[in-house]
This record gives C-alpha cells, sequence and structure tokens, in this order.
C-alpha cells in the first residue's frame, strides 16, 4: 500500500482527507503512484502534471523520507519506505508569492 | 415575484449573492473554492441553474465547476483545455515569438439556446466550445490561426480571449475581444474570424490604425439591437453601428475614456454604462471619487452617477468582466471593485448601496434575473 499525502486544495478537489492509500502493482515511481492516483481521482489529472506532457506543474513538488524526489525522473522508483508504506509521498504547492 | 442572483468572482474565491425583485435585503453565500482565483461564473440563459464556474490557481492550474441547483452544490466536470495542433507563436513582450500556452480561462459565455453548449475565452488567446455542459473543451482553431496571429501581442495582463458576445438575431455570429489584439467577429460559428477594429486609434503601437494590436478591454451589446457594439479600449470608448464593421469614438465628456468595465441597460439600448478610470497606470478613479458615467443617448454625452458611492479617497478599481445588469425594471446595476465592494443600484444608477463591502479584489460580476 502507498500513501499519498496531497495539498489542502487538493483534498478539498478530491474528497479525501489526510492520507489517500494506493494499492499498486510493479515498480512504484512517481509515475506509477501519480497515475494510480489520477485513476481514482479524475479530479486530479491537470492538476499535479501537465494534461498533455505530463510534465510537473511548476509550482509542485514530491517530498518523501525527508527529501526532495521533485527533479528525479518520473520512472526511477521511490525509496524503499515509500514503497513499503512506512513512509507518505508528500506531493506540496510550492511556497510561492511572498 | 421575480428574484436576482448575483455571480461574483474574486481573487479568493467565488461568491453568489440573492435578493428578492426589490433588491435591497441580501443572502450571501460563499466563499465558493475558496482560495482559487475565480476568473468568471455566469449561468446559462436556457437553464438559470446551471452555473459554470472558472477556478485556477497558478499551483493546480484550471478547473472548470458546473452547477445544476443554481449554486448550491457543484461538480469539476473538466480541466482539459489543448490546442487544436500545433500552437505555432505569438508575439512576447519583447517582440519575440513565444509559444502558445494555455493558462487560465477569463470568461465563460453559456450558449442562448442550447443548455448544453457553452464557450470559453483562455489565455494565451484561444476559443474553446464544450456541447456536453463543459465535460469536453475543443478549440474553434480558426481564430487562432488567423494569419495576424503571429502578430498578436500579450497586454499587461497576458494575451488573454476576455469578451464572448453571442448574438441572438444572428446565431452563426460570435464576436469575441483579445488584449491587446483586438476584435474579431465569426460569421460562420466560429470557423473563420476577421478583425473589426476599423475605427480604433492606439497610439502606444507603430502604426496606430494597424489591423490588430488593439488593446479592446471589454465589449457590451444590447440584445435587442446587437449590431449596435460599444467598446471601451484601453483608451477610448468606443461605438459601433454595424457589428464591428466600423467604430466611431463616443468618449465625448468623460472625465477620462480610460477604462475596464461597460454595460448596457437592459431594457435601454441607448443607455450605456462606464467607470472612469484616472489612467493606464493610475487605476483607479479619478480625484479618489468613484463615479460610474451613463449616458443615454449612445456615447459622447455622459452624466456622472455617484449617489452612494465613495466621494473621497477612493482608490479601487473595475475590472472588465466585473459590470453586469439586471433584466428588471427599473434596470439594477451591479459592479465590484478590486477593494472587494459589490456595489448594486436598483434605478438604473441613480442611487448605489453596496451589497458587500469586503470580499476578495472581484475579478466578476453577472447577473441573473429569475422568475
Amino acid at each position: 500500500m502507498i500513501r499519498v499525502v496531497l495539498p489542502p486544495h487538493l483534498r478539498t478537489l478530491a474528497r479525501v482527507g489526510d492520507e489517500v492509500a494506493l494499492d499498486l502493482a510493479g515498480p512504484v515511481t512517481q509515475k506509477s503512484v501519480l497515475d494510480a492516483l489520477e485513476a481514482r481521482y479524475p479530479v486530479l489529472r491537470g492538476t499535479i502534471r501537465d494534461y498533455v506532457t505530463q510534465a510537473r506543474r511548476p509550482f509542485i513538488r514530491f517530498f518523501a523520507c525527508e527529501r526532495d524526489l521533485s527533479h528525479q525522473p518520473a520512472e526511477q522508483p521511490l525509496p524503499e519506505a515509500v514503497a513499503q508504506g512506512t513512509e507518505p509521498l508528500l506531493v506540496v504547492g510550492a511556497i510561492a508569492g511572498g | 415575484m421575480s428574484s436576482v442572483r448575483v455571480l461574483v468572482g474574486t481573487h479568493k474565491g467565488a461568491f453568489i449573492l440573492n435578493s428578492d425583485g426589490k433588491r435591497e435585503r441580501w443572502d450571501v453565500s460563499g466563499p465558493h473554492f475558496s482560495g482559487w482565483e475565480i476568473y468568471h461564473v455566469k449561468g446559462s440563459p436556457v437553464d438559470p441553474n446551471r452555473i459554470y464556474v472558472s477556478q485556477s490557481t497558478g499551483w493546480f492550474g484550471q478547473l472548470i465547476q458546473r452547477s445544476d441547483d443554481g449554486g448550491k452544490t457543484w461538480e469539476a466536470v473538466s480541466n482539459k483545455f489543448v490546442y487544436d495542433g500545433v500552437p505555432g507563436t505569438h508575439q512576447w513582450y519583447d517582440g519575440t515569438p513565444h509559444p502558445w500556452e494555455f493558462k487560465r480561462v477569463w470568461h465563460i459565455e453559456p450558449s442562448l439556446t442550447d443548455r448544453e453548449t457553452v464557450y470559453a475565452g483562455v489565455e494565451d488567446a484561444a476559443l474553446f466550445r464544450s456541447s456536453d455542459g463543459g465535460k469536453n473543451w475543443s478549440e474553434l482553431p480558426g481564430l487562432r490561426e488567423h494569419g495576424t496571429a503571429p502578430r498578436w501581442q500579450p497586454g499587461a495582463g497576458g494575451l488573454c480571449l476576455h469578451t464572448i458576445l453571442l448574438d441572438a438575431k444572428h446565431p452563426n455570429r460570435i464576436v469575441i475581444a483579445i488584449s491587446a489584439a483586438g476584435a474579431f467577429r465569426s460569421d460562420d460559428g466560429g470557423t473563420t474570424w476577421r478583425p473589426i477594429n476599423r475605427g480604433l486609434k492606439s497610439q502606444y503601437i507603430p502604426d496606430p490604425e494597424a489591423e490588430v494590436g488593439h488593446c479592446v478591454h471589454h465589449i457590451a451589446m444590447h440584445r435587442a439591437r446587437p449590431d449596435v457594439l460599444f467598446m471601451q479600449k484601453h483608451w477610448d470608448v468606443m461605438r459601433s453601428d454595424n457589428g464591428g464593421d466600423s467604430w466611431t469614438e463616443v468618449s465625448g465628456n468623460l472625465p477620462t475614456d480610460f477604462g475596464f468595465a461597460i454595460d448596457v441597460h437592459a431594457h435601454e439600448p441607448n443607455t450605456v454604462y462606464v467607470v472612469p478610470i484616472k489612467s493606464d497606470s493610475e487605476h483607479f478613479p479619478p480625484d479618489g471619487r468613484l463615479r460610474v458615467y451613463r449616458s443615454r443617448t449612445g456615447g459622447n454625452e455622459w452624466e456622472p452617477l455617484s449617489n452612494g458611492l465613495p466621494q473621497r479617497d477612493c482608490y479601487v478599481n473595475i475590472l472588465r468582466d466585473a459590470m453586469a445588469v439586471d433584466a428588471l425594471d427599473p434596470c439594477g446595476v451591479y459592479f465590484g471593485t478590486t477593494g472587494g465592494q459589490v456595489y448594486a443600484s436598483p434605478n438604473a444608477g441613480d442611487r448605489w448601496l453596496p451589497i458587500v463591502r469586503d470580499l476578495p479584489a472581484v475579478l466578476s460580476v453577472e447577473v441573473q434575473t429569475l422568475q
């Protein structure tokens, strides 16, 4: 089971609580987690990744295990603790605007 | 008895203001979509309980929300706006080519006749249409593929398509406006387009009378007389009597002809409202006095309307989509400010009352007259 923590606006949009639990088959990567998240909650399509290019939106960051994973390749495995469900993948709205 | 529903988009959410036909006491609902920028909220003329919202942020992008019960509940129906084909480039602020990039929906215009059809004007400038109540959007690419498009340049607010006028008498006619490309018209339902900027004079572009490049801020029409259009340009208030084929200036005795909002009285096609703003760098009323100006002669002769509006120390702006009228008699006029006030006049502008004073900055105001 993969745990994902969404920023408050996306929790409201998807009508979910503090954490989302996802079951994944196969490698646990940014792409596979986000694919599963968007399949479960279609309203989130386009809000984290660009609809067409699938690139991370500029003000979105991915944190886990006290590391910024935003710039690692989307198909690179996430940390084992995320894959095991002991740590969540945090989807974060970056601080911007002052 | 008739009632009125005012749909307000703000910098941090949407608000719905309800009153009976007297328009003296108001119920305020909101914020809806708290924390999001709500560029526009508009109801369907066919089914007033169907309301569309343009909801966006820089973080999470664009969403279209829809209500089918007058704003009690909402459904996020879509956020997919993809340009048709390879979008190409327009001019950037420095004159270099810049790829077309979707940023947000500025204006939503539901069809006058079909409950499921709705148009969206977006930044970077393009027109989209949905035929299923906003679930799926397709671009009408003929506009963006117009031969002048590579020369279009953004205004200070971006290259935004902010005005969409549908014409009940000519169902295939659509008039749109883009900052800072100008006005365009289609007479075949949006397939082909031509610029309608003859008569506009803009000193801020190399050729002041160029075919495109004019910073049109807003256009209004009276539905009973759709060939007559009124335009608030960056500077100048303009009028066309031929659906935009040509324009003449009707700024007349306005204290300044800069501004954003313009609208037409619901029952008097020659009665027009503007809110003069001091200048393009001073986005507030002249002398700190908030005054709506009304012309009962279709322009040129304007009278200030200030009863109930602040007449000192007022330095708010009234944005292009933040003025609307209801269809009651006497006609109600409404506008919102960047200071968060929404003012209503239940008697065509003679007297104004604030419905609310302390909303986030108001981006848009629309009115539904309900039976």
